[in-house]
Order: structure tokens, then sequence, then C-alpha cells
């Protein structure tokens, strides 16, 4: 454990891909299979389901420090990262026997789960006895499902593709779905040997690049080698028909099961061994798409509604091939691929599974003004694909391109803050603005981003000497700095106090230049609401 | 209390004595817990502290200045205050000031650590009525681990960046936490180079009486120098400046306190830091009102509302005494208390030490 404890404290340390890959690769180097397994399965990003109730291990936390609740809070806020502050705040541990990482997650974590909550606390507080600080917050890293390190998937698949001697793309493909980490995996994951494809198995998501909004898409060719589409705001996702069956799955390799009985049943009808990729769209028909808030009251739920059913249908929107008739398309051009997309849907006339509308036009300025319309159709802006250009693995230049349409923004005051998390822990970071309605400065919007460091040192020190009153960890400030919020979307909502909700606000810029005074007013955002409601 | 020592704007105002302890504006008459310049400050006209501060007191203040020195333990009486000085362990000469006056004691504890530290006197408890603490890392979730323990793995680090063929540079505050690293590295696994600003601080140690190992000035090295497998203690300003390009590929560490907690260390970006720390931590903040015993406990720097409310929890009669105006739990945003009052406060006097950016025999090197 104190190797892979070990390995997250060089990966931690370093910003530098190079080091974090040799810090992956001698790792693999030097642990058994069942560990690498393990060691992959947490990287990658995925978790143990809950373990423990974090209430538990605060309360357990607090009578082994022998310090109140409060203080527990305090030190938590100041830290900004609760399996840490479980970590710093016990009296540290002493270590008996080194355990392999898979000893410690098969025969002391995942067991964790099925004890009564008396053996529970007998069963944590040995491990905060038994460990030292850097293992200690791995291991309570993993108990609360907040295990995270500055590597991407994409950086794991290199060194494990470095480390077996095989192709990044096999291996990435290998460690798409879902797998049980265990000796066995890691050997056919790094097995040189070509192996049958699982049939839930989803291919690896090729991602877009956004073009640079100064530059503009004169800077990555000519429009006559692209085919233009509306960049839809819905849930991308991968449908899978194999083996009689359908597997949908989100870019977060969810498995998407029993979410989309709709679209489920309508991908009966596809022929076995065919994988689309495309979007899942709230819809009421063709061009019809609603917005994203619609979709996101489907998001979670587990069961879904008759009456939900009807308020919100779905469509999957299909746009890429990825295997036809059992067959690999992904090395084939878009424009086959678009081809044999369409004749292959063509064939299946079902509401609930349709393609993306390739826009017409042949230059940029033609589809300059469609993208001019993209609020009207409740879509981002534009995607533009190579014609001749292969499904790729994960973000690579020059592919696809996403052409936004410019983000809302709007003048706003800082009234509120709150310190960070992680990298910003100690610092305030996390803010809330406001509007104007009449006399009063209504909050509208939390923003984290946007600012750099030292500008971020500034704010800080501001709200340090212009509190005006604490709840808890929020401070409340005199209204005096005011900054440009941009925004992608905006909605009503009976929860927030402004009655309006804002997709991705964050910081475009600190408007030194402006008073409180000259801050926006919450008409002023209504006006922008679609003018569909 | 009121009748020795009152909080004032212009710092704490011993009312008998007539004299200033650590005084955060130029005065006439300071009483000073030791040489880091949020406590002594630059421009008083008198100066008193503990015998083994001299050097370093001299080093940093106005040789226009009256200086006295007092040994520890050794009582002063001053307008019928009896004042005496008491090891504090934080750095080289540090000292508890104690002040008695008619039957009642004042303790001013200045900066304090209870753990070893091979560079100064091991700090001593002093029973009083008034403690006046320190609680700089005053939360539970600073726990200092052993002295030997973090010079083990910041030894391994150098050995291990040596072994790479790269230079270490290890940052510290330029009198104290630099020597008490010196002291602790093993000068058998490379040669040992120091900025200006350290050194002038080792030769004042040196002067003092306090064995460190040998260390070579970096600006007396020629150009074409060698850093592969090099030890560079410096200043922590001195990161990301480009001063530091000459060493080539290094790797960078930063000892404090802060690096206790991940975000900070992260928000530093040096690729390692060690938990080395000259302050009190939570356990042995506790320890050390034990063992002194007030009847009231007044809180500064740090997060000083928290320790004073678990006090009081805890049935002492514990307060919060206002002397920076920046009292609440603020400072884990800073680097160091030392660090950021250098930097904002005084930096003008700084400034005008300073002669060539960072590295000079002549200034601070600590310039803003």
């Amino acid at each position: 454990m104190m190797r892979f404890a070990a390995l997250f404290d060089a990966i931690d340390r370093t910003t530098k891909t190079n080091e974090k890959l040799s810090a992956l690769i001698s790792y693999y180097l030097e642990a058994n299979q069942s560990d690498a397994a393990w060691a992959t399965y947490f990287l990658c990003g995925y978790k143990l389901r809950q373990l423990v109730p974090t209430k538990l291990l605060r309360v357990w936390a607090v009578e082994e420090a022998n310090v109140p609740s409060w203080l527990f809070d305090e030190s938590y806020h100041s830290v900004g990262d609760l399996a840490e502050t479980l970590t710093l705040i016990v009296p540290p541990g002493e270590m008996l026997d080194d355990l392999s990482l898979t000893h410690w997650v098969e025969q002391r974590l995942i067991p964790l789960r099925a004890m009564e909550e008396v053996e529970q606390r007998d069963a944590v507080v040995s491990i905060w006895k038994q460990s030292p600080v850097q293992m200690r917050l791995v291991i309570l890293k993993l108990i609360t499902g907040a295990f995270r390190v500055g590597v991407s998937k994409s950086i794991v698949t290199r060194a494990i593709a470095e480390y077996a001697g095989v192709a990044s793309d096999v291996i990435s493909h290998r460690l798409m779905g879902t797998w049980k980490p265990s000796s066995l995996f890691f050997e056919s994951l790094i097995s040189k040997e070509v192996q049958d494809t699982i049939a839930s198995q989803p291919y690896p998501f090729c991602l877009a690049h956004p073009i640079d909004h100064e530059l503009g898409p004169e800077s990555i060719g000519e429009a006559k080698d692209y085919a233009a589409e509306w960049k839809w705001d819905g849930i991308r996702g991968q449908l899978i028909r194999r083996d009689a069956k359908v597997f949908i799955w989100s870019r977060g390799e969810d498995l998407m099961e029993n979410r989309w009985p709709e679209i489920e049943s309508a991908a009966q009808l596809l022929p076995d061994g065919t994988v689309l990729d495309g979007e899942i769209l709230a819809s009421l028909g063709e061009n019809q798409v609603l917005p994203f808030a619609n979709l996101q009251k489907r998001i979670g739920r587990k069961v879904v509604s008759n009456k939900l059913l009807k308020e919100v249908p779905v469509i999957f929107q299909a746009f890429d091939l990825l295997q036809d008739a059992g067959e690999d398309m992904r090395s084939r051009p878009f424009s086959e691929r678009r081809q044999r997309l369409d004749r292959l849907l063509s064939t299946i006339d079902h509401p609930n599974l349709c393609r993306t509308q390739l826009l017409p036009g042949t230059s940029w300025e033609e589809w300059s003004k469609i993208r001019d319309q993209s609020r009207e159709m409740n879509a981002e802006g534009l995607m533009l694909k190579r014609w001749d250009a292969s499904y790729e693995v994960g973000r690579v230049r020059g592919v696809w391109w996403k052409w936004k349409v410019s983000p809302y923004t709007i003048d706003a005051v800082l009234i509120y803050a709150q310190k960070g998390h992680g990298k910003r822990s100690g610092l305030y970071t996390d803010y809330t603005f406001a509007l104007w309605e009449g006399e009063t400065l209504v909050p509208f919007a939390k923003a984290y981003s946007g600012l750099d460091n030292a500008e971020i040192k500034r704010v800080d020190q501001f709200i340090r000497q212009n509190t005006r009153e604490s709840f808890g960890p929020v401070r409340s400030v005199a209204p005096a700095l005011v900054m440009e919020i941009a925004f992608e979307g905006l909605q009503r909502s009976p929860r927030h106090k402004s009655g309006i909700a804002t997709r991705f606000p964050r910081i475009v810029r600190w408007r030194h230049d402006k008073k409180p005074e000259d801050a926006n007013t919450l008409a002023q955002l209504l006006d922008l609401l679609p003018k569909s409601e | 209390m009121k009748d020795i020592l009152e909080s004032t704007s212009q710092g704490l105002y011993c009312v008998p004595g007539d004299f200033y302890v650590d005084p955060q504006v130029p005065v006439e008459r300071a009483v000073v817990t030791h040489a880091h310049s949020d406590h002594a400050r630059w421009g008083c006209r008198r100066y008193l502290g503990a015998q083994p501060c001299e050097q370093l007191l001299r080093l940093r203040m106005s040789p226009d200045a009256e200086f006295r020195f007092l040994p520890y333990g050794e009582t002063l009486t001053v307008g019928g205050v009896q004042l005496s000085f008491h090891p504090a362990g934080h750095i080289l000469g540090s000292a508890q000031v104690r002040l008695e006056y008619r039957g009642q004691v004042a303790l001013i504890t200045g900066d304090y650590k209870l753990g070893t530290d091979p560079t100064c006197e091991p700090w001593e408890p002093v029973r009083c009525h008034w403690m006046i603490s320190e609680s700089t890392f005053g939360l539970p979730i600073y726990r200092w681990p052993t002295q030997a323990t973090v010079f083990d793995s910041i030894n391994q680090w150098w050995r291990a960046c040596r072994d790479e063929g790269k230079c270490c540079l290890l940052y510290g505050y330029a009198i104290g936490k630099s020597q008490r690293l010196l002291a602790g590295l093993d000068p058998t696994i490379g040669k040992i180079y120091c900025h200006g600003a350290v050194e002038k601080g080792n030769d004042a140690y040196r002067r003092s009486g306090i064995t460190l190992p040998e260390t070579i000035y970096v600006g007396s090295v020629p150009a074409k120098q060698d850093w592969r497998g090099a030890m560079v203690v410096a200043v922590p300003s001195v990161h990301g400046a480009p001063w530091v390009k000459k060493f080539g590929r290094c790797s960078t560490a930063m000892a404090s306190g802060w690096m206790a907690v991940r975000g900070a260390r992260r928000r530093r970006s040096v690729d390692r830091g060690f938990v080395l720390s000259d302050h009190v931590d939570w356990p042995s903040l506790l320890t050390a009102i034990d063992a002194c015993n007030p009847e009231t406990v007044w809180l500064t720097h740090g997060y000083t509302a928290s320790v004073a409310r678990y006090l009081v929890e805890q049935g002492r009669d514990a307060k919060v005494l206002d002397l920076r105006g920046r009292n609440e739990g603020d400072e884990d945003a800073t680097d160091d208390v030392t660090d950021d009052i250098i930097n904002n406060v005084v930096g003008d006097v700084t400034n005008a030490f300073a002669t060539d950016g960072n590295d000079s025999l002549s200034g601070d090197g600590k310039s803003p």
C-alpha cells in the first residue's frame, strides 16, 4: 500500500506529463497484476461504492481526535478536503505491516460495507491506528470515494501501453466500459494477442476541439473539407446493438440501463453488430429539441414514470456509425461512415432513433449565418467534421471542431465568498454574484473560475478585509467588486432566489472600471431568456 | 492584566515599565522576543533582547540603535517591573518575555515551539497569571512529525536527486529555518550552497557558537559551475525567479508547517513540501498552556478564535488578543507570518536593504 501511496504522491506533486508517465510505468513494473489492476481501476476514476457513511467517519474522527465537532468543521473549511481532514485530525498511527493494495481493498475496505456500525467503527479506528499520514490519505480517499489524482485516463492508457508494448488504441478500447479489477483482467489488458470484443464494450469516444473565437473557422482550413451539423445540447451517448441486446453508454462510461426506454426499444430494430455515436436529446420531433433543463428532469432518475415519459420524450440522434454489420468502421473516412449511417437508418423509420441533419452550405459565411440561429434551435453552435477523417480516440486535433456561439455575459457584483478546495483550499475562491433589483442585490450565480492567481490573491485579501458577516464558512462582503460573468444558457428556476438558473457561469474578467452601481439588473438578465418561454 | 500590559495600536505596551514588547511601529524602547522582522521592528531607538539573540538582532537592525542583552533567566527591573527572558525554542535567541509587577506575572511567548532543534535552546515552561500565546497553527490538523523523520525524508530526497543528476533547491526563511535545515542535512551526500541572505544568517549563527555544516555562498562560485548533486538553501522569494535558472535541472522543496496541507503544498508549486515548523502545533500548544497554567490565555496570530473557544470549553479563561487586526485564522492563506509581513508591511525598509535583486551579501534577499 505504501507503494501505491508513493505513486499517488509522485503524480500529485508534478504537473509534467512525462514525470507522471514515468512514475506510472515504474509502478507497473514493480506491482503484481492484481495490484496493477486495482491501481488502474482507481487511477481511471472508478470508485468503490460508498463503504461507510461520511457522517459516521466525521463522528469517529471527532472522537478519536478528542476535539469538539465544530472544531472538526473549522478544520475542514481550512483544509478544503474531507478525506484529508480525516487524515490530519486524528493523531498519526503506526504501521505494523505494509500489505498490498489488493489486500487493503479486498480484505479491509470492501468488507466495511457489509459491517454493522460498531464493527465498522472498530475497523476504521484500526485503519487510523495503523497508517502513517501519506498512506492514510489514500485509504481515506478510497473510503470516501473521493480518490482523484492528476492523471487522465489517457495518461494511464499511455503508461500501460508503453509498459506492455501494446498500441494505446487497443489498451484504450480494452479499458472502456465495465470491468472487474483482477489479475486476470490485467493479464488480458496487456495481452499482445487480439481478443474478441465483449458485447457491451463501447469504443473510446472521439472528442472535438473548440474553434478559437478570435481566429474563426478560417483557421481550420476550407469549408469544402468539412461537414457541418448542429451542436446539440444533450447527453453524448454510444448506442450498441450486439448479441440481440442493447447497451447505451454515456461519455463518462456509465452504462445507462433502463434510463431511456424509448430509445432502447427503437434500437431493437437495428441489426446485430451496430454501434452508433450520437446525442440523447429531449425532443418533440425533428428539429424540435427542448432546452437541456427538460433532459435534466430525466437524468438521475433510475425509474422513469409514464408521466415523465410523456412530458419529456427523448430521442437518440445519431451522427456517426462506428460498427456496421459487425465491422469496425472507425478507420474509414467520415464521408463513408455517414453514407452507411444514412443507408442504415433510412431503413429504420422510428421517431426515437434519427440522424442529425447535415447543414446546407459550402462556405464559412453561409454556416456562420446558420450558426447565428443556434439559440432559437436550442443548439450550442455548430460541429464541423472533416469528411476524410477517421474516427479517432479522444481529443485529436484537426478532426472534429466545435464552433460554439458566444456566451451570454453580464456585469455582476460579488456579495458572498467561500473558501475553495484542492489547490485553492484556504483561499476565498468560490464567489456568489448578484444583480440589482431596485435598491437590493439579488444573488443569481456562483462562479469559481476565470481569475488568475494574482487576481485571486487580491480578491482573497479584499474579502478578508471587507467581511460583513459570516454564516458558517460563507462570508458576506461589502458589495464593491464588479466582474463580468459569462454563461452558456439560462432558464427559469423556482429554486433560485433570482428565479433564474444559469449554465456554466464563470468569470470573464474583473471590471476594475465599473462601480457596483454600474452592474446590470435582474431585469436585464430576464431579457435574455429565450422568447419561447 | 491592564496593570502591566495594554494592547495598543502600536503593539503591546507595558505601562509601569514604559516599553513595548515586539512593537509594530518604531518606538523609543522595544523589548523583542526574537529577530524576525515582524517582531523586531526596524527603526526603534533602543532594543532589549535575550543574550543569544545579539548577533541576529545586530544583523537585522540599524547599527545606530542602542542594544542591550540579558541572559536567559536573569532579571532586570524597569519601572518596578521585573523583566526576564526564557527560551522559546523558535530560533536562535528567541525568548518568552516574563513580566512581574506587584506579584502578578504576565508571559509573552512570542513565537515558540516545543520540539527539538539543535540550533537553539529548548522552550521552557514559565508559570504565569496571564499568558499571551501565539496560535499560528492552532487547529488540530497541525501535528508535526518528529524532526528526525523530516530530516530523513529531506536527506533521502537529496540523495535521490543527486543520483538523478539534479540539483536540490530547498527553501526556508533566511534566519532560523535555514540554519535548522542546515543542521539537519547530511553533508556526506554532497556540497551545500547558500543564498546570500541565508549565508549572512549562517555567519551570525556561527558567531553565536552554533555548529553548522560547511556552506558555500552561491555568489562566490564561478559562472561555469556544475550544480548536479548540490544542495542549495535559499529564501522562498527566489522561487521561479531568474536567480534559480543557473542551477539547471533541479528539484525544489519548501520546508514549512503549512506544507502539512496538500492544497498549500500544491499552491506553492514546489516539487516537495516538508513539514518543518518553528511554531507550536496543536498538541504542543495545549501542552504549553497546561504547563504554564495561566489564569487567562490571550491568543494572537492565526486561529485565535478557534483556540480561544476550545480552551473556554475546556474550562479555561481564554480570549483573543487582536494585535494586528487580522487574527481570523486567515494566515493559512499566506506563506508564513514572517514572509508575509516582510513582503507587505515593511517592504519599504527591506527594499532599502536589497541592492541587486535577491542575491547579495549586503542585502536582505527578501525584496518584495
